[in-house]
């Protein structure tokens, strides 16, 4: 087990350091560099000036050989400075990192909760009534654009019924956590109800499969009760696929944390990236776009821990 | 002879159709003693099944069971799903043909064992969980704490029937219903899973209900045969007297085609025919397609079953002549 999961972490490690090099390419791929963009701002700059600059910040040297002296850097921790923050990459990254993991882990529990539940009260009568509501409810859910969704719950509960703020993490000159916690409803919300409609309908086709086995006639027979039949025996079988597909999914929440801090004005990652790409900011790009990559692998290995975990005829060797 | 544990009358079960019901067994009769071995034959589809699960009060929705069941003294039909749970498992419990589906492949097999202990004698998992290794030693499991703490994938299909007896045996139930217990089984296995269940069946005294469509493994177990067709009881019989002088065309049919060890054929006999759509046999004997014997009254009429000799009764027009 030790030695699996040490392997899995060599492995993610190797695949950080292609992604690495992809990302790497892929800015220096970009139209413009910095320069163009300082110039723009300072149109008196001469030719000489702009060369001693370029020569300066490493810009004339070839890709693959500034790649080299990025790794060399990165890999004592050394990530740079953020050109349009003004401040060290990692000072930059590090709160809004903190803040879109606050924002995922909630609405990530928030969502598997709900779709457990839902997905299991759909399942005990398929093609009932209640089984119909929640298809719709999933149905909507996955159908409903983020951006759409995160405008409407602004103008409900923030516009029209005063009862969340409408965007940022903080009132000025409160900051305590009970407004902390505020701000983040709509967020959480949001980006929960993204991802429940998918969950919903993962949950409720393996409960459903799992519920025709033998083994929960089994399970009957004996004389368990029906609620012992379906969280028991039944739910713990199911949560085998489900289990994967959501620990998989936590990575694809960064995509839907990009639109709802946007929407939202949360200082994250997303916009960060977003702000970065936009402003040419070389370092926080590529370093933002690298931690999104652990985070996905991470994800990754959970997922496969949590199935090796769930399931006793998998051994991780 | 004593009175009997289980009374089965009229006993229906009919699933929801376009314009009424569809009954997969269409009005059954038949009793067991406690102690005794009832075996139940009959090809696929014929509705063995739905008659074991009638009794588990286990017929799938929207299927319903009618008619009468009376076990020890009260009547099975029509009663709570508080009831039937108190009753499943404890006092009437139920072998299922797939040890290998059957059992919860996300738990260990001593806690399925002793889940029912703790669902119908109120003990903690710990004393359960002791009694749950006795009882894997009792079916004759070696090493018995180990396998306890086993998954079904780590067991083998004899293990793991041997482990389904050793659950619906768990609160010593007084009825025994056996689904194919050993079909999935190769032989060598269900030999000892038969000898398995006459040696507990001797210690505890319950009754078996044993269904299988393998008349030759029925014989070696039942006290009386029940020969099922098309949702119906074609002939019953002490099973001597169904060897010797079987009656219904059916069951001589089936009797055919079992192979005989002594003598090599080139083929084997078959019953020509399958078995007949349930809703379109309403009138006349279900059998009649297929018999060589059949006539016009026979098609026009079913035959009541008549009792041709003491304790053998049959079902066919032509079983008295």
């Amino acid at each position: 087990m030790t030695r699996y999961i040490l392997r899995r972490i060599l492995q993610a490690l190797l695949v950080l350091l292609v992604m690495s090099f992809v990302i790497y390419s892929l800015i220096g791929l970009m139209p413009g560099d910095p320069l163009d963009i300082m110039l723009a701002s300072n149109p008196g700059a001469t030719p000489e000036v702009v060369e001693h600059l370029r020569k300066l910040y490493g810009l004339d040297q070839p890709l693959m050989l500034r790649y080299l002296r990025w790794l060399q850097d990165a890999l004592v921790g050394q990530f740079g400075y953020s050109r349009t923050h003004s401040l060290p990459v990692l000072s930059v990254l590090v709160p809004a990192l903190i803040q879109t993991c606050k924002l995922m882990i909630i609405s990530f529990i928030a969502s598997v909760i709900l779709a457990f539940i839902l997905g299991i009260l759909a399942a005990l009568k398929p093609g009932g009534i209640l089984d119909g509501v929640i298809s719709l409810f999933a149905f909507a859910g996955i159908s409903v654009p983020v951006f759409w969704l995160a405008l409407m719950m602004i103008l409900v509960f923030a516009v029209k019924l005063h009862w969340f703020p409408a965007s940022g993490i903080a009132t000025v000159g409160d900051g305590g956590f009970r407004d902390q916690a505020l701000h983040l409803v709509m967020p959480v919300i949001t980006l929960a109800l993204a991802s429940t409609g998918g969950f919903t309908r993962y949950v409720r086709a393996s409960m459903i499969e799992v519920l025709r086995m033998d083994h929960v006639r089994t399970a009957r027979a004996k004389g368990a009760a029906e609620w012992r039949v379906v969280l028991v025996h039944a739910f713990r079988n199911a949560l085998i696929p489900v289990v994967t597909i959501m620990a998989l999914s936590f990575g694809v929440l960064f995509n839907g944390a990009l639109l709802t801090e946007t929407m939202f004005a949360q200082p994250g990652m997303g916009k960060m990236i977003y702000d970065a790409i936009l402003g040419n900011d070389f370092n926080l790009a590529l370093t933002g776009l690298l931690f999104a990559t652990v985070v996905t692998l991470l994800s990754n290995l959970v997922a496969d821990l949590a199935y090796g975990w769930l399931d006793p005829r998998i051994a991780l060797t | 002879m004593s009175a009997p544990l289980l009374e089965v009358r009229g006993l229906r079960v009919g699933f929801p159709r376009a314009g009424g019901l569809r009954h997969v067994v269409a009005g059954i009769d038949y009793a067991l003693s406690p102690g005794r071995t009832l075996g139940v034959v009959g090809e696929s589809g014929c509705g063995k099944s739905m008659t074991a699960l009638a009794l588990m009060g286990l017929v799938p929705p929207p299927g319903r069971a009618e008619g009468s069941i009376r076990f020890d003294g009260r009547e099975l039909i029509g009663q709570s799903a508080a009831e039937w749970r108190a009753l499943r498992g404890n006092r009437i419990a139920m072998v299922f043909q797939e040890p290998m589906t059957a059992l919860n492949p996300v738990m260990p097999v001593g806690a399925q064992i002793a889940e029912v202990q703790v669902l119908h004698k109120h003990l903690g998992w710990k004393e359960a969980g002791e009694n749950a290794v006795a009882m894997l030693e009792a079916v004759g499991i070696n090493s018995p704490r180990e396998r306890a703490r086993a998954y079904p994938h780590q067991l083998s299909g004899g293990m793991r029937q041997r482990a389904m007896i050793a659950m619906a045996l768990a609160c010593e139930p007084a009825l025994l219903v056996a689904d194919e217990p050993t079909t999935a089984l190769d032989v060598t296995i269900q030999a000892q899973i038969l000898d398995l269940m006459l040696e507990l069946q001797d210690r505890i005294g319950m009754a078996i209900q044993f269904i299988s469509h393998n008349l030759a493994v029925v014989s070696e177990i039942a006290h009386e045969i029940i020969v099922m067709y098309a949702g119906r009881i074609v002939e019953r019989a002490p099973a001597d007297a169904l060897f010797a002088n079987p009656r219904h065309p059916y069951t001589q049919g089936l009797i055919a085609t079992l192979p005989d060890p002594e003598q090599r054929v080139a083929r084997l006999p078959v019953i020509p025919g399958g078995v007949p759509d349930l809703d379109a046999g309403a009138r006349g004997c279900r059998f009649a397609d297929r018999c060589a014997l059949a006539d016009a009254g026979c098609r026009a009429a079913e035959p009541p079953a008549e009792e041709i000799a003491p304790g053998h009764f049959a079902a066919c027009f032509k079983a008295a002549a």
